[in-house]
């Protein structure tokens, strides 16, 4: 049977949230209380949707074109762009990356968004990848601003986007944010740090990739992705490594 | 100490107040890009018996969340997932049905719906025991710092439920209760009604898988 080897690797709770976090304040009307009951992975939890690469559009990965009416939006240009892998290091091929956020100056294309900064006509704030064989993917898109938000009168959140990930079971699903190298709200932000280990948190924050940006164009910020390990991909590597 | 080399899981974060934009970018007006799912798995050509999943989701003042995301995955009718690692012999996968489902609680009513077949039973682990005919899901929202694993069995299966695995696990009858969803013989066809309790007296099942 397929269980056994396809089966993932435990969560390791250390380096997430806790479902209640009070300082966010949000958390505290909608966080089980009830601890989540354990369960072995079945074939419902190691299997997951796969999706294809014509179900794409040419543009779904470049956020600087996707939603243009005629002109480029504006902001500061960036590559985001890094490999999804397992955590045993293997890439995770073909997987569907999607990504959401707000516009340079800090507004979101959502009719839930009531910030002052204005939209950008040309920024929808919305794009989708496969990562190939190796589990890399890649986007183009401009740097998103900072925007305050209703937690404490003063609260703002980070420069920061966000990030959703399939892997190839559903028990692998993972939402998440990535953060920009610097940023000096990042210390303040509450949502970054219901994450309670600091080095955990900080493996959110993306680098600023020297090599990777395109000279006299755009910048670039690397994220690399790690969801959970299969037992099979550790006896795979058992196999190759020795 | 020598480290295994492992790299730990990146962390969750909550998807915040704006995931349709990303996520279900036709909710809010975003047209240029096509759904990659939705609430509809059926097809002309799906087959199994027609069934709505409908339901709420609740949060500790019993108020309806009107901004949470919830996706399905689910075996086809005849208990086939369409993916390697469900690699039993037998009756290929349909298909005409990818599984997987996706959409939001409504921004008014706070209501979600997917529209499907009732999924067949499914070979439990090591291949034996198998388990009731039921769906996943998973919930992400403002708030919600990791996203959230929970399971729908179905009322007219009382006597595989009774059998079903995963369900024996929970100790209390009465919290087990919480992953059934009621069957509603309406006009326009059976809908299975799920209300889900993100906490308080009724708070769901929550699974760590």
């Amino acid at each position: 049977m397929a269980e056994p080897p396809y089966e993932f690797v435990p969560r390791d709770g250390r380096q997430h949230p806790p479902a209640l976090t009070p300082t966010y304040k949000t958390s505290v009307l909608r966080s089980p209380r009830i601890p989540l009951w354990s369960l072995q992975n079945s074939l419902s939890e190691v299997t997951g949707p796969t999706f294809r690469r014509d179900q794409l559009g040419p543009l779904d990965h470049d956020l600087i074109l996707n939603a243009a009416q005629g002109q480029e939006p504006i902001g500061e240009r960036i590559i985001v762009h890094g490999h999804v892998r397992d955590g045993s290091g293997r890439g995770v091929p073909n997987t569907l990356v999607e990504v959401w956020q707000a516009n340079a100056g800090g507004r979101y294309r959502h009719p839930n968004d009531r910030y002052l900064a204005p939209l950008d006509p040309n920024f929808g704030g919305c794009g989708r990848a496969l990562t190939d064989d190796e589990g890399y993917y890649y986007f183009r898109t401009v740097k998103p601003g900072a925007y305050p938000f209703r937690n404490h009168v003063n609260s703002w959140r980070p420069a920061h986007i966000h990030f959703s990930v399939f892997g190839s079971g559903f028990a692998q699903r993972l939402i998440t944010q990535m953060y920009f190298e610097g940023d000096p709200l990042l210390t303040r932000d509450v949502i970054a740090h219901t994450v309670p280990d600091e080095a955990a948190m900080m493996r959110l924050v993306a680098l600023l990739d020297f090599e990777a940006q395109v000279p006299l164009d755009c910048l670039a910020y690397r994220f690399d992705i790690v969801l959970r390990g299969s037992r099979q991909t550790l006896f795979e590597n058992r196999l190759h490594g020795g | 100490m020598t480290r295994l080399p492992y790299i730990p899981e990146t962390p969750s974060q909550t998807a915040g107040p704006f995931l349709h934009i990303g996520l279900l970018p036709d909710r809010v007006g975003l047209s240029g890009m096509a759904p990659i799912a939705s609430n509809v798995l059926v097809s002309n050509r799906t087959q199994g018996e027609r069934i709505a999943i409908e339901g709420r989701v609740f949060d500790g003042t019993g108020s309806p969340c009107r901004d949470v995301l919830i996706e399905l995955w689910q075996a086809d009718a005849q208990g086939r997932y369409p993916h390697p690692a469900d690699a039993r012999e037998g009756q290929a996968p349909d298909p005409a049905f990818s599984g997987f489902g996706r959409t939001g609680t409504d921004f008014a009513t706070g209501l979600f719906r997917f529209e499907t077949v009732k999924p067949g039973r499914v070979a439990g682990r090591h291949g034996y025991k198998p388990m009731a005919p039921h769906v996943s899901l998973w919930l992400a929202a403002r708030g919600i710092n990791v996203g959230l694993s929970t399971r729908m069995y179905f009322s007219d299966e009382a006597e595989a439920n009774a059998a079903d695995p995963v369900l024996a696990i929970i100790e209390q009858p009465s919290r087990r209760l919480t992953l059934i969803g009621h069957r509603e013989e309406r006009a326009d066809g059976i809908v299975y009604v799920f209300d889900i309790h993100l906490q308080g007296e009724r708070e769901t099942v929550f699974f760590d898988v």
